[in-house]
């Protein structure tokens, strides 16, 4: 398989002519503005709606400008925030942990895989490569953590699954590839043994494709709810994105009982409030991708296959 | 190696002229060791999670009981595929799975291009990079806070779609229990959601093409359009043809998060929107019909192999008429 080299990636230097604002131009433009705005307005619909009096919302239906402002959904939330607090400390402790884990465990695998003297290079590569084609899928995973691991119902479950991603693998190892052997061979004549080699001098190197692999881990282990769908029993693990399902299949049966004409017993957040919530749980992904977007789309033309 | 010829080394007595080419070696196999154990634990992790887990699929082949465990229950042959291809369920996800597969790829490839196309045209400006974050955005939202956005749009009474609908005096409907429109409802949230990736890979592949080809095109007064057909299309044709053949490849997979959050995992739906991916995960967990899973599972990840080699044979072939490298090994 070959990726796109770093060359590729730096656009810039073969812009198209820039052709004024000629008519087509314009159109192109405003097609463009609006396909942007379609992209974004199922978020603003959410966003507007957490700010919108319940009953309000329940007349009028949902939509883009609050028929009538209200942040009354976000003040019930922080009256009684542990379980959302719980969730958002879970879901942070992953994403952190798992991310340093991850992009250390990937960089350490990546830069021998660059080295052209190391032995095991071909076999290792295929072994990695090897996992994009075959996907034993859900039962041989489930049956793995669950039987042999056991480890359903603990903060490892969530943990261990998005360690490693082949792909991240391989796109790491091309841009160690690509970095100048000169550098490697003048710090070993200098006397650096190699992990010296690797934190001082590849590590840095790569800076910005870790960054990428970071964040794309981050992301998601942020937007990760499969893993507690599969594994999560106890209330007390549940993360962020788990918990807003779980609020919506909750509030779903209770429509249901409702129709069949039981009365409810629980009392749940109301759907503002269940906005409210997915606007807390999207917020600091959205920012992080925000801040981050260079590396985003860097990383996706990096990994492009040619 | 250049060790040697580069500059003297002081620091490292042994690495004498005479002696450097066996010391060489000495020194490779240290390395060697030091680059071994830097793989480990990523190697660990893939051999468990990757390659020990593919012993799981014996479970296709056994009546699986958790209290015996994969090795000691009892070989049943065939018999869990009979089972699975006897029931209505496993056919309607299959087909399924691959009609909506099907429709997702071909619109999602014309849709792609067609952005990549319109950014491309603009790339220039300096709003371009707002665009391509916004139309990336929709792709790093978890599934969960789409399926919340997807009801505000289709809740029966308060959702969006209904206001409008209302307004233009046509009866609202009831989307969530009717199923002929799921299947573009899918195709709409899945665009949304997938576009953005694709069009910037195209779009990078557009912009590796020499502008030169364009200028000398414009001279002879060639349009927008012919510039597209003659010189981009021309260019992109390998990395639209290999994107098209690992999406066939992986055509028995279907995205869970679409099909079960989107939906609300609603039976009433089960008809046009149960795929594989959601039955698996159904047998397995909900009404924990183990063996079934694990028949379905089989079935899926070995057609899903036999066709990513498939597809691979075929770029190979592609490749040595074009005389460019793009097979994936």
């Amino acid at each position: 398989m070959t990726v796109a080299s770093p060359s590729d990636a730096r656009p810039s230097l073969r812009l198209p002519t820039r052709r004024g604002f000629d008519a087509p131009t314009v159109v192109v433009h405003i097609a463009v503005a609006c396909l942007a705005m379609l992209c974004l307005f199922p978020l603003l619909l959410v966003v507007a709606s957490s700010f919108t009096d319940e009953i309000a919302l329940a007349r009028n239906g949902y939509s883009i400008i609050p028929s009538q402002f209200s942040v009354e959904a976000y003040v019930a939330i922080f009256n009684k925030p542990t379980v959302i607090l719980r969730a958002y400390a879970v879901t942070t402790g992953i994403t952190l942990v798992g991310t340093v884990l991850g992009v250390s465990m990937i960089a350490l695998l990546a830069y021998p895989l660059s080295r052209r003297d190391f032995i095991l290079r071909t076999p290792i590569s295929f072994m990695v490569f090897f996992t994009m084609l075959f996907n034993g899928g859900l039962v041989p995973y489930y049956i793995l953590m669950t039987q042999y691991l056991n480890v359903q119902n603990t903060i490892f479950a969530l943990l261990l699954p998005h360690l490693v991603g082949a792909y991240y693998v391989l796109i790491l190892r091309t841009y160690f590839s690509g970095l100048p052997d000169e550098l490697f061979e003048a710090a070993r004549v200098d006397g650096a043994g190699e992990w010296t080699i690797f934190w001082q001098i590849a590590v840095p190197l790569a800076r910005p494709a870790l960054a990428t692999i970071a964040l794309f881990i981050a992301l998601n282990y942020w937007n990760d709810w499969t893993t507690a769908l599969y594994f999560i029993r106890s209330p007390d693990l549940y993360p962020l994105q788990y918990l807003l399902y779980i609020i919506q299949s909750n509030a779903q049966a209770m429509a249901l009982q409702e129709q069949v004409g039981q009365i409810g017993t629980q009392k749940l957040p109301t759907e503002t409030a269940r906005m409210a919530m997915a606007v807390l749980a999207t917020g600091p992904a959205s920012i992080l991708f925000l801040f981050f977007q260079k590396y985003l789309v860097r990383g996706v033309t990096l990994g492009a296959f040619k | 190696m250049q060790v040697a010829q580069t500059a003297p080394n002081f620091r490292r007595p042994y690495v004498t002229p005479t002696g450097w080419r066996r010391q060489m070696k000495f020194h490779l196999i240290g390395r060697n060791l030091v680059w071994f154990t830097m793989t480990l634990p990523a190697l660990i992790w893939i051999i468990v999670f990757k390659y020990l887990t593919l012993a799981g699929v014996w479970i296709a082949f056994i009546d699986y009981k958790v209290r015996t465990g994969l090795f000691a229950s009892q070989f049943v042959g065939l018999k869990n595929f009979e089972f699975l291809f006897s029931t209505d369920t496993a056919i309607r996800a299959t087909r399924n799975t691959i009609l909506l597969n099907a429709m997702f790829i071909s619109v999602g490839l014309v849709v792609s291009l067609s952005v990549a196309w319109l950014l491309f045209e603009i790339y220039a400006s300096r709003f371009t990079r707002y665009y391509q974050t916004l139309i990336l955005l929709p792709r790093f939202i978890s599934w969960v806070v789409v399926s919340y956005f997807v009801y505000a749009l289709l809740a029966a009474d308060t959702g969006v779609v209904n206001s409008v609908l209302k307004q233009l005096g046509i009866a609202p409907l009831s989307w969530y229990r009717t199923t002929e429109p799921w299947p573009f409802i899918l195709l709409a949230v899945s665009l949304w959601h997938g576009v953005g990736l694709s069009s910037l890979i195209y779009l990078s592949g557009m912009i590796a093409i020499d502008t030169q080809l364009y200028e000398a095109a414009r001279i002879d007064g060639a349009s927008r359009w012919q510039q597209f057909r003659y010189i981009t299309f021309p260019i992109l044709l390998p990395l639209v043809i290999i994107n098209m053949l690992l999406a066939l490849a992986y055509v028995l997979n279907a995205d869970f998060g679409l099909f079960f959050q989107v939906t609300r995992d609603q039976q009433l739906l089960y008809p046009v929107t149960d795929v594989l991916d959601t039955y698996i995960y159904r047998s397995l967990i909900v009404t924990k019909t183990i063996s079934m899973a694990g028949a379905a599972q089989f079935y899926q990840s070995f057609v899903g192999f036999i066709l990513v080699i498939v597809a691979n044979a075929v770029v190979r072939r592609i490749e040595r008429s074009r005389n460019e490298s793009l097979a994936l090994f």
